[in-house]
C-alpha cells in the first residue's frame, strides 16, 4: 500500500530524494481500501445524527408547514402517545402476524420447489419459464384481484405477501443451489449415493447458507407487500393507521409509522444476519 | 496371464452432437496391473481428465470396453476412490467427519466409521486436526484428508485428478513425499492425471503420454527407478532424462493436430 518508489533518474539530474514520511503513509480511502469498523460506524452514525439535525432544523425554523412535514418532536410525542392507549401494539402484533404468516408459506413452498428446479432440468423446464413469466407481474396489479378472491381480512394479505416474494425466492433459490460445486455432486456419486441421498445430505446443506441469505433478502421486501396490502384493505396494522392517519392530515402518525417500519425491517435484518453467523459459523461466513 | 486391474479397450468419446461434435478420445487402449501405479500426461485438452472421469463413471463413453478385475464399469461405485483437484471437502463437516460421511455411505456401522476414520487421519499424518473444519484447514491439508477419505473405505484403486496441481510447489513436494510413501507401504492401484512431468516421473509405475485432436495415446514410459524414492531422487542422471523424454514426447504429441 506504500507510495512508489522514485523512478529512477538520469545521470543529469540530482539524486532522488527520499521517499518523505507523508508519501509512505498508508492510504486512507481509494477504491477496496479497508477502514476500521469504529471508523465506519462513526461515519453511518453520523449521517443518521445529520439528517435528524436537518429535518429538526427545517421544522425549528419555519422552512415548511407542520401539516407537510412535522417536528421530530411531535412525532415521537404522538408515538409515544399511541403506544401508551395501546394502538401501536394492536398494529403491530395485527402486522407482524400477517408477514409470519405469509412469509412462511412461500417459504415453505420456494425451498422445495427451489431445490428441485435447481437439480433437476425437467423439473426446470417445467416451472422456471412460468415463473419468471409471472414474477414480471406486478403485484400492485394483483391487488383488487386478491380483494375479489379473498376479500379484506388476513388471508388477502397473506395471499399479496405469497405473490410478492414467492416466484423471487423461487429464482433465487434455485440459483443457490445451482452454485454447489460440480464436484460436490460428483462426490456423492463415487460414494454410490442415490439421487435423494445426494439431494438430502449434500446438496441442500451445501446451498443452505445461500437460502439463508435469500430468505433474509426477501423478508425484507415482504415487509414492503404487507404494508402496501394493509394500505389498501384492512381493519388493522402498520398500512392501516397509515391510511386512517392521512385522512386526519395526522402527518406525525404518518411519519412515526414510516419511521417505525424502517427500524423493524433493520432489526428482522440483523436478526437474519446474527442467525446466518451462528448457523453457518464452521463455513467461515463470518471472516 | 491376470486379469488386469483395470482394462480400458477401444474407448472413444465425443462431446456435443450433429454438426458440433468432436471426438476427444480415440480408440483408448490400456491396462493398470494390480498395485500399478499410473500417470496420464498431456497439454491441456488432451483428454486425460474426462477419461479418468469415464473411468469413476462420472461420464458416458461411446464405444469401447471398460473393466475393473473383469467386470465391466457400468456407473459410478465405491471400488473406485476419487480425489478431485478441488478437494470436495464439505465445508459443514469436521475433518473427521468427512470421511465418516464416505464410511457411512460404504455401510460402516458408527463405531467402525469413527474408528477407521481417525486410523486415516493418522495415517496423512492429521489426527491433531480431526476436529477441525475445512475453513480452518490449508490446501495442502484439505487434500490430504480427501486421501485419507478416499482410502478409508478400502476401494479397488484410487482414480485422481491433478490432486495437487491447485497447491504452492512446496505443499506439492511435500503431498507427493506422503503419497509415495502411503504407496509404498499400502500398495494400491492408483491411475494419476497430472501435467507435471517431474511429478509423474516421481510417483509412477508408468507414464502414459497422450496426444491432441482428438485425444489418444501418443507413448508410454516405464519407469525404472529404485523404490524407496526420496526427494534426492529427482537430481539422479536417471530420473533427469527420463523427464526430458517425457517432455519431449509431450511436446511432440501437441504438435500434430487432427492427422487422422
Amino acid at each position: 500500500m506504500s507510495a512508489e518508489p522514485p523512478a529512477k533518474t538520469g545521470p543529469a539530474r540530482p539524486a532522488p530524494k527520499p521517499v518523505t514520511k507523508q508519501a509512505r503513509r498508508r492510504r486512507s480511502s481509494g477504491i477496496g481500501v479497508p477502514i476500521a469498523r469504529s471508523r465506519f460506524l462513526m461515519i453511518a452514525v453520523a449521517v443518521f445524527i445529520g439528517l435528524g439535525l436537518a429535518w429538526w432544523a427545517a421544522t425549528g425554523l419555519e422552512w415548511v408547514k407542520p401539516i407537510f412535514l412535522p417536528s421530530p418532536g411531535s412525532v415521537a410525542t404522538q408515538i409515544a402517545k399511541l403506544a401508551t392507549d395501546g394502538t401501536l401494539w394492536v398494529d403491530l402484533t395485527a402486522s407482524a402476524y400477517r408477514i409470519s404468516i405469509g412469509f412462511l408459506i412461500a417459504s415453505a413452498l420456494s425451498i422445495p420447489i427451489g431445490v428441485l428446479i435447481g437439480s433437476f432440468r425437467s423439473w426446470e423446464a417445467g416451472i422456471e419459464p412460468l415463473v419468471d413469466f409471472i414474477r414480471y407481474m406486478p403485484v400492485v396489479a394483483f391487488v383488487p384481484l386478491s380483494i375479489l378472491w379473498a376479500g379484506t381480512g388476513d388471508t388477502q394479505k397473506f395471499l399479496i405477501i405469497f405473490i410478492g416474494t414467492f416466484f423471487q425466492q423461487v429464482l433465487m433459490i434455485m440459483d443457490n443451489v445451482k452454485r454447489v460445486p460440480a464436484d460436490f455432486i460428483g462426490l456423492g456419486r463415487t460414494l454410490g449415493l442415490p439421487d435423494r441421498k445426494i439431494l438430502t445430505r449434500i446438496v441442500v446443506p451445501s446451498a443452505l447458507p445461500g437460502i439463508w441469505d435469500t430468505l433474509r433478502i426477501s423478508l425484507g421486501w415482504a415487509w414492503t407487500w404487507l404494508v402496501l396490502a394493509e394500505l389498501v384493505a384492512a381493519t388493522s396494522g402498520l398500512g392501516y393507521r397509515i391510511t386512517v392517519s392521512q385522512r386526519y392530515f395526522q402527518t406525525n402518525t404518518i411519519i412515526g409509522y414510516i419511521l417505525l417500519l424502517g427500524v423493524l425491517g433493520l432489526i428482522t435484518d440483523q436478526v437474519m444476519k446474527a442467525l446466518e453467523k451462528v448457523l453457518f459459523r464452521q463455513e467461515g461466513h463470518s471472516q | 496371464m491376470t486379469v488386469p486391474k483395470l482394462r480400458i479397450a477401444g474407448l472413444d468419446k465425443s462431446f456435443g452432437t450433429g454438426e458440433r461434435r468432436t471426438q476427444v478420445l480415440r480408440n483408448i487402449n490400456f491396462d493398470l496391473a494390480d498395485n500399478e501405479f499410473v500417470s496420464l500426461v498431456g497439454t491441456s485438452g488432451c483428454g486425460k481428465s474426462t477419461l479418468l472421469s469415464i473411468v469413476a463413471g462420472l461420464q458416458d463413453f461411446d464405444a469401447g470396453d471398460l473393466s475393473i478385475d473383469g467386470a465391466p464399469i457400468l456407473q459410478p461405485g465405491l471400488d473406485r476412490g476419487v480425489v478431485f483437484q478441488s478437494y470436495t471437502l464439505l465445508p459443514w463437516l469436521t475433518a473427521r467427519q468427512n470421511i465418516e460421511f464416505a464410511l457411512k455411505a460404504a455401510g460402516y456401522d458408527r463405531a467402525a466409521c469413527r474408528e477407521i476414520a481417525l486410523e486415516h487421519l493418522d495415517l496423512v499424518k492429521l489426527s491433531q486436526s480431526a476436529d477441525r473444519y475445512p475453513s480452518e484447514l490449508s490446501g495442502g491439508m484439505k487434500q490430504r484428508v480427501a486421501i485419507a477419505r478416499a482410502l478409508s473405505y478400502r476401494p479397488k484403486m484410487l482414480l485422481m485428478d491433478e490432486p495437487f496441481g491447485a497447491l504452492d510447489a512446496l505443499t506439492r513436494h511435500q503431498m507427493q513425499e506422503l503419497l509415495t510413501q502411503i504407496w509404498e507401504e499400502h500398495r494400491l492401484t492408483v491411475l494419476f492425471v497430472t501435467h507435471d512431468v517431474e511429478e509423474a516421473v516421481y510417483l509412477s509405475d508408468r507414464i502414459v503420454v497422450m496426444g491432441i485432436g482428438p485425444g489418444r495415446i501418443m507413448q508410454t514410459f516405464n519407469v525404472d527407478i529404485e523404490r524407496p524414492r526420496r526427494e534426492e531422487v529427482m537430481e539422479t542422471p536417471a530420473f533427469m532424462d527420463l523427464q526430458r523424454g517425457v517432455h519431449k514426447a509431450i511436446r511432440e504429441a501437441s504438435r500434430r493436430p487432427e492427422m487422422a
